[in-house]
């Protein structure tokens, strides 16, 4: 298939799987069975440059574009979805949010870090009754000490803090984290315009942790439920303009589905890969089973709507790195967005990474469902791919508005 | 400009859960992990702060399996120029001398100023390569260096000795060998691997070296391991209950009638 990659970008895609291959692969069966989150691997990937790649330098990044990032989560999660979804969270969630929104001192003090692998970051939105529906947030940031945080649209200063109070669930790399960037009420008259952003470091007191998640699949991805109870946080902690906190999750979500849609090849390639070697081996009447149209058949239209999904997510991961262009020549002007490219890249190639699951589940049959082989693990790994960062309803509902339906 | 050799070996990862093989002469290598010997990191990166300060190549030699090329391929990753791997199965089976032996083949001639080595490998760990490199080569050497400068024809080394350091000055050509705190190897990067993919890896042969079948690898080795066996697994501990001062003379006790220790 021609997927229009630059030679730099191919390499990166070679490289990134030699290093899966030797380095994820080997110990993700085991990892699903323990759920032991691998805080070795998540450094080391972090040191080799695997989070930096869509950053740029200044900020200790590759500078190799989102579509390079692309290739590598898909390598990644070809291996282990988990450890892909733990890189993708860590890069393209919680720390994008203080690259693009940050004051320079933000940056610095964070950013680097996370690229290099010393700092784990997460991205707190999700709270019990705000799921989908992100506006509905009721975790609370009240300003104490007068002065500088009254006035929605301005950033703050004086000697005030913040503190906050409520629940998050749900949060990938929770427990492991350094920082998270927090979603919460800070003008409830306003609405989803009274919702702000903070970076709250996990050592401040009243932060904690209140459970890890067991999940059906990417066990060994950290899932955790937060608290913050009266988490004081200074004015240098809120993350962009007051009030704006939920306009700048949507955008960072934006790049968060392409590295899901990513995650989705990998996984969905896992699964082609697993039923043709199954297929072409297993004899039964005395032939191949591929050797059956009905299983030929089934796998042809997996090979192409993993080829297809492959495409939106390089396509999405283009677009994003031509707005991430235009922001850097024309500063402050936001560079434009490619939120219906994204959410159709997540889409389409979450639901191919779940149909193809069911595929190799099936094409193995009874080995597909004891645990002997991986089918059964890629098959509960895919199905988050539908759910996080937005369902597959929620991206028809952006696609749609982006229709301007 | 300083030409720098770089010897390494490639060894069970650390962290490589280890058993004796059937034949009990070497270890078993199905399903373990292997990396850059930890002490030819340090090499490595110290002829690489060489060469970034005073110019010149850094060559890495390397003998072992054709898996080795991993762990050179990381040396190059960190930034050596090329290498020579010295594959040919009839290095195998090898001892410290005709290691040594084959290692001075592929270095000597070439005008290299400095050899850097691991102090010593951490499977066999016997130590013993560098320093007989060396004597082959005819040149000064400083094993377990802590600190090196190089100036001019001469390299000033610190090496650990018992209770203290020593300070040694040799001439060039010399082989330094490594010591833990010699420096902090540096991680290399997607970039760097992406480079070092492109870098040249000699394959060479004993005939390449001038050497026969008979003087490498089992075939020339004077020394062999005759047997392997694992570490005795430890035995428990002994908790000694009781009130602080009771259970201190009840330790001692033991550890004077029946530890023999003191
Ligand atoms: C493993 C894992 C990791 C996660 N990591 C994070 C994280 O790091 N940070 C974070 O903030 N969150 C995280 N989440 C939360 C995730 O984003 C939410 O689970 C997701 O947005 C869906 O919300 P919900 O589970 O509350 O489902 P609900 O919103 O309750 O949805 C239930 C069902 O109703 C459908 N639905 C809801 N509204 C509509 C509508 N208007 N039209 C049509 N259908 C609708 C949904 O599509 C879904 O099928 C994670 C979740 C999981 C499982
Ligand atoms: C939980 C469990 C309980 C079980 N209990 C029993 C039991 O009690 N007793 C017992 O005897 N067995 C039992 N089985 C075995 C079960 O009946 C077989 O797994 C099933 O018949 C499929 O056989 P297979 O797994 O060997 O798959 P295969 O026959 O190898 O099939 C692999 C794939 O190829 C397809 N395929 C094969 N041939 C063709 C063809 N000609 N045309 C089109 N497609 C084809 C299949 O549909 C399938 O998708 C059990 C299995 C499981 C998982």
């Amino acid at each position: 298939m021609y997927l229009g990659l630059t030679p730099r970008e191919e390499e990166i895609r070679a490289v990134a799987r030699e290093f899966a291959e030797k380095e994820v692969l080997p110990g993700a069966a085991e990892r699903d069975r323990t759920g032991e989150f691998p805080a070795a691997l998540v450094r080391r990937m972090g040191e080799l440059g695997f989070y930096g790649l869509p950053y740029p330098k200044e900020y200790g990044g590759g500078a190799e574009g989102t579509v390079a990032y692309s290739l590598a989560a898909a390598e990644v999660a070809r291996c282990d979805a988990a450890v892909g979804l733990t890189m993708a969270v860590n890069a393209t969630i919680g720390t994008l949010a203080v690259f693009l929104f940050g004051t320079e001192e933000q940056k610095q003090r964070w950013v680097p870090g996370v690229l290099q692998g010393k700092l784990i970051s997460a991205f707190g939105l999700t709270e019990e009754g705000a799921g989908s529906d992100a506006a509905a947030v009721k975790t609370a940031a009240v300003w104490d000490g007068g002065g500088g945080g009254s006035s929605v649209g301005q950033g703050v200063g004086g000697a005030g803090q913040w503190i906050i109070n409520g629940e998050k669930i749900f949060i990938t790399n929770g427990s492991v984290a350094d920082f998270v960037v927090v979603a919460a009420v800070t003008d409830p008259e306003l609405g989803s315009r009274g919702i702000s952003c903070f970076i709250v470091p996990t050592d401040t007191p009243g932060f904690r942790v209140a459970k890890k998640f067991t999940k059906m699949g990417l066990r060994c991805s950290d899932t955790a439920h937060l608290i913050f109870e009266d988490c004081r946080v200074p004015a240098a902690n809120l993350l962009g303009k007051r009030g704006e906190g939920l306009k700048m999750f949507l955008t960072v979500l934006d790049t968060g589905r392409v590295g899901v849609a990513a995650l989705s090849v990998g996984l969905a390639q896992a699964c082609l890969e697993d039923s043709l070697a199954y297929a072409k081996n297993r004899v039964q009447f005395g032939q191949a089973i591929g050797k059956n149209q009905a299983v030929a058949f089934r796998l042809s239209e997996t090979a192409t709507e993993v080829e297809a999904a492959r495409l939106l997510t390089i396509s999405a991961a283009r677009a994003r790195d031509k707005v991430m262009e235009a922001a850097e020549k024309a500063p402050g002007q936001g560079g434009g967005r490619f939120t219906t490219e994204a959410a159709m890249a997540k889409m389409f190639a979450s639901e191919t990474a779940v149909r193809a699951a069911l595929t190799t589940l099936q094409v193995h049959a009874g080995h597909g469902y004891c645990l002997e082989y991986r089918a059964e693990r890629l098959f509960r790994d895919a199905k988050l791919m539908e759910i996080g960062e937005g369902t597959s309803e929620v991206q028809r509902l952006v696609i749609a508005r982006g229709l301007g339906l | 400009m300083l030409n720098i050799a770089v010897c390494v070996k490639q060894v069970p990862d650390t962290e490589a859960r280890l058993s004796v093989a059937a034949d009990k002469t070497r270890i078993e290598e199905q399903g373990i992990s292997f990396i850059l010997n930890p002490y030819d990191e340090h090499a490595v990166e110290e002829a690489i702060r060489l060469k970034e300060k005073q110019g010149g190549t850094v060559t890495v030699f390397c003998l072992g399996p054709a898996r080795a090329e991993e762990a050179i391929r990381t040396a190059l990753a960190m930034g050596a120029d090329k290498a020579v791997h010295l594959a040919d199965a009839a290095f195998g089976g090898g001892d410290e001398g005709t290691a040594a032996a084959a290692l001075e083949k592929a270095i000597a001639g070439k005008s290299f100023d400095l050899v850097l080595a691991g102090r010593l490998a951490i499977d066999d760990a016997s130590g013993q390569v560098g320093a007989r490199l060396a004597e082959k080569l005819g040149w000064p050497h400083v094993t377990a260096v802590t600190r090196l400068a190089v100036e001019g024809r001469e390299a000033v080394a610190n090496r650990e000795i018992d209770g203290g350091s020593q300070v040694v000055a040799v001439t060039l050509p010399a082989v330094i060998t490594a010591q833990r705190g010699l420096n902090q190897p540096r991680y290399p990067k997607i970039p760097d691997i992406m480079k070092a993919r492109r870098k040249e890896v000699a394959k060479v042969t004993p005939a390449d070296l001038g050497l026969s079948g008979g003087e490498v690898g089992g075939a020339g080795a004077k020394g062999k391991v005759a047997g392997l066996a694992p570490a005795p697994g430890r035995s428990a501990g002994k908790v000694i209950a009781g009130e602080p001062a009771d259970a201190a003379r009840k330790v001692v006790g033991l550890l004077r009638d029946e530890a023999k220790v003191i």
